[in-house]
């Protein structure tokens, strides 16, 4: 009754192929973005930061990773465990930009960041045109394990500092200083959330059009697009490039606007697992799974970790890591087994349930 | 200009001063591969028979060891303490089959690989839980003394390690070359459809495949557990043993030998000669980029199924 489409009628190509055809679908997204940008702060005002600091800037951060991933591993077809390292690569290219030319502003240092990732991520793509699957995977890994040993072994990369760590310089946009340590969370909160609401609406284009639909022929069966007259070597890299250009801005504001300062110990390998976690839990080849999957990886072990307190009894701590540990592997294989399609499936499942509801004739 | 002559000149004149120092780096290379072989081993087995990419294998190793020395601890002699955690992998193989396995039959192979990424967090915390985090000493008495060849210092331990290895292999080879199961093994790798057909029950066979691998995880977790410890660290030779399966070929069990010895002569050799170069610490990621090389000649690894692709 409440979701359905009857009575719409489109008139004009361009309304038919507008990104939310159905007219509650964007007022859906209105009212999100609307809640996000003006109801959360003033929700949170006199709060303490651990909502932001814990549970809102993680998820909206890895969110934008999972979907540099999804766009990779979900539309394009092509499996990486390098994305810690590509986000390592945003982070740290921030880092020297931004030291290097202070004056610079910094929302075009986090593109210019991105795109050296992107870079990076062609140079790491080029064995994916001859081979796939797993073992690409663990080509990856290459990537993933010499990224982050060039940026601990090679001074250069965090400016001869003694403890090898990058520390984000304050620096300010329209006079809010939004980096470093001495930032508001909120207005951390704000600058994370708009680099995100805009960058996931590109995604979203950029998959409906000519480029996304090449990359899901890839990934259906990459010989028989490449008989239909898709290049795959432009295709692959331009793939690789793009979830680069998500995965180092996503890194550049994990360490800029999230931790403030960070080693290459925070982009290991458990990272790039845990967006590839997000990307299967939420749904592969779907933006919003990216963000559900975010937010089940990134709430899930503030839950966990908070459980034993709700429910009123102690334990050890390493005895709590422990349990956290195994109901979090035993969460995800529940998960794998109910809904292998993540997430975004169960949504749309919904939705198609709601558009009979509450009369179904 | 001083880099370049640190890796490209340097280390072939260190090799032409001392062979004898070269051949005891690389005698010990190949010993560190045939323990690289045995957790490879195990990876390849499962991969053969069900099509999973078990990354639970390294954290497989790591609870072995972990019974094991859990067992020992509670002052059983070490043959029962073995047969004990046999019968334990031997159980977790029934449960893997019974509660994952058989509800992801059919579904791709991200999703089986991502399970066992749940499973490995979970036998981690498991683990942990029933033992403890601490690093625990592994003593099953294979005596560590230096031994000398004709100048080449070797560890003995290093020496029956990689006989027990071999063992093993040999072992395995004749199983899967000579017995029922082996045969069946083998069919339900080559198909598993027309295995069911023939009536080969595939649940079974993911029993006992799961079984071996366990035990193999077991030998790689009583090496590796006696020569460093068991600890958290040793499911990360998990990672070390990707490169060996890419290197070899995923399916392949003499790849994953010789995988294991490539590697790890590789990763000796240049982390003594190049290593002082570029700053150490390269093995980390120095596997990885020799079995990209090869993989750039030969995608589906040296001794892999070539890959046919059909539209």
């Amino acid at each position: 009754m409440f979701y359905r489409e009857a009575g719409q009628f489109k008139t004009s190509y361009t309304s038919d192929q507008a990104i939310f055809p159905i007219r509650q679908d964007l007022w859906f997204i209105a009212l999100v973005l609307i809640f996000a940008y003006v109801a959360v702060p003033l929700l949170m005002q006199g709060a303490d930061d651990y909502m932001y600091q814990a549970v809102l800037i993680p998820f909206l951060i890895l969110s934008l990773a999972a979907i540099g991933l999804n766009i990779l591993t979900g539309y394009a077809g092509l499996l990486s465990l390098g994305t810690g390292a590509f986000m390592a690569v945003g982070a740290y290219a921030t880092y020297k930009i931004t030291t290097a030319f202070p004056g610079l502003d910094i929302i075009v240092v986090f593109i210019l960041a991105g795109m050296v990732t992107a870079g990076v991520g062609i140079v790491f793509g080029l064995p994916s045109l001859r081979i796939k699957g797993f073992y690409l995977a663990v080509a990856t890994l290459a990537a993933q394990f010499f990224i982050l040993w060039l940026f601990n072994k090679v001074p250069w990369f965090y400016n001869y500092f003694p403890s090898g760590t990058i520390t984000a310089p304050p620096r300010e946009l329209l006079g809010v200083l939004i980096t470093g340590p001495e930032a508001s969370a909120q207005a951390r909160y704000l600058m994370v959330l708009s680099f995100v609401a805009v960058l996931a609406l590109l995604a979203k284009n950029l998959i409906r059009g000519r480029i996304g639909r090449q990359w899901m022929a890839i990934r259906d069966m990459d010989i028989a697009a490449e008989i239909i007259g898709i290049r795959l070597l432009p295709n692959k890299l331009l793939a690789f490039a793009i979830s680069s250009f998500y995965c180092g801005v996503a890194g550049a504001l994990y360490v800029f606007c999230y931790l403030g300062s960070a080693e290459t110990e925070a982009f290991d390998i458990f990272l790039s697992f845990n967006i590839l976690f997000m990307i299967i839990i939420g749904g592969l080849g779907s933006i919003l799974g990216s963000f559900l999957g975010a937010a089940f990886i990134t709430l899930l072990p503030v839950l966990l970790t908070n459980a034993p307190q709700f429910l009123g009894f102690a334990m050890r701590a390493d005895m709590q890591k422990h349990i956290e540990f195994m109901v979090f592997g035993a969460l995800i294989i529940l998960f794998l087994i109910a809904e292998p399609r993540g997430l975004a499936r169960l949504w749309q499942i919904a939705k198609e349930k709601l558009r009979r509801w509450p009369f179904p004739y | 200009m001083e880099f370049l002559t640190a890796i490209s000149i340097t280390p072939f004149v260190e090799i032409a001063d001392s062979p004898v120092f070269f051949a005891e780096v690389a005698i010990n290379g190949l010993l560190t591969g045939v323990m690289y072989s045995l957790v490879a081993l195990g990876f390849v087995l499962i991969f053969k028979a069900s099509g999973v990419f078990n990354f639970a294998q390294g954290i497989m190793v790591l609870f072995a060891a972990l019974t094991l020395v859990g067992l020992m601890e509670h002052g059983l002699p070490v043959w029962l303490a073995m047969i004990l955690t046999v019968g334990v992998m031997i159980a977790l193989a029934f449960a893997i089959e019974r509660l994952m396995l058989r509800h992801l039959v059919n579904q791709e192979e991200i999703i089986l690989f991502m399970a066992t990424i749940g499973l490995a967090f979970f036998l981690e915390g498991f683990g942990e839980t029933l033992w403890g985090s601490n690093v625990k000493r592994l003593d099953v008495g294979i005596p560590d003394m230096p031994l000398e060849f004709g100048g080449i210092l070797l560890s003995s331990f290093d020496l029956i390690a990689a006989l027990i290895g071999a063992v093993m292999v040999a072992s395995l080879a004749i199983f899967f070359q000579k017995t029922a199961i082996g045969r069946a093994l083998r069919a339900v790798a080559d198909d598993h459809q027309a295995a069911l057909s023939v009536g080969i029950p595939l649940k079974t066979i993911w029993i006992i495949v799961w079984s071996v691998s366990g035990m193999v995880a077991l030998v790689a977790g009583i090496m590796w557990g006696a020569k460093s410890g068991v600890q958290f660290s040793l499911s990360l030779i998990a990672l070390k043993a990707l490169p060996v399966l890419i290197l070899g070929g995923f399916t392949s069990v003499p790849g994953a030998i010789i995988g294991g010895l490539i590697i790890g002569v590789g990763e000796k050799i240049a982390e003594v000669y190049w290593g002082p170069a570029v700053g150490g610490a390269i093995e980390n990621w120095f596997a990885y980029m020799l079995a990209l090389v090869f993989l750039l000649f030969r995608p589906q690894g040296l001794f892999g199924e070539r890959i046919i692709e059909r539209v």
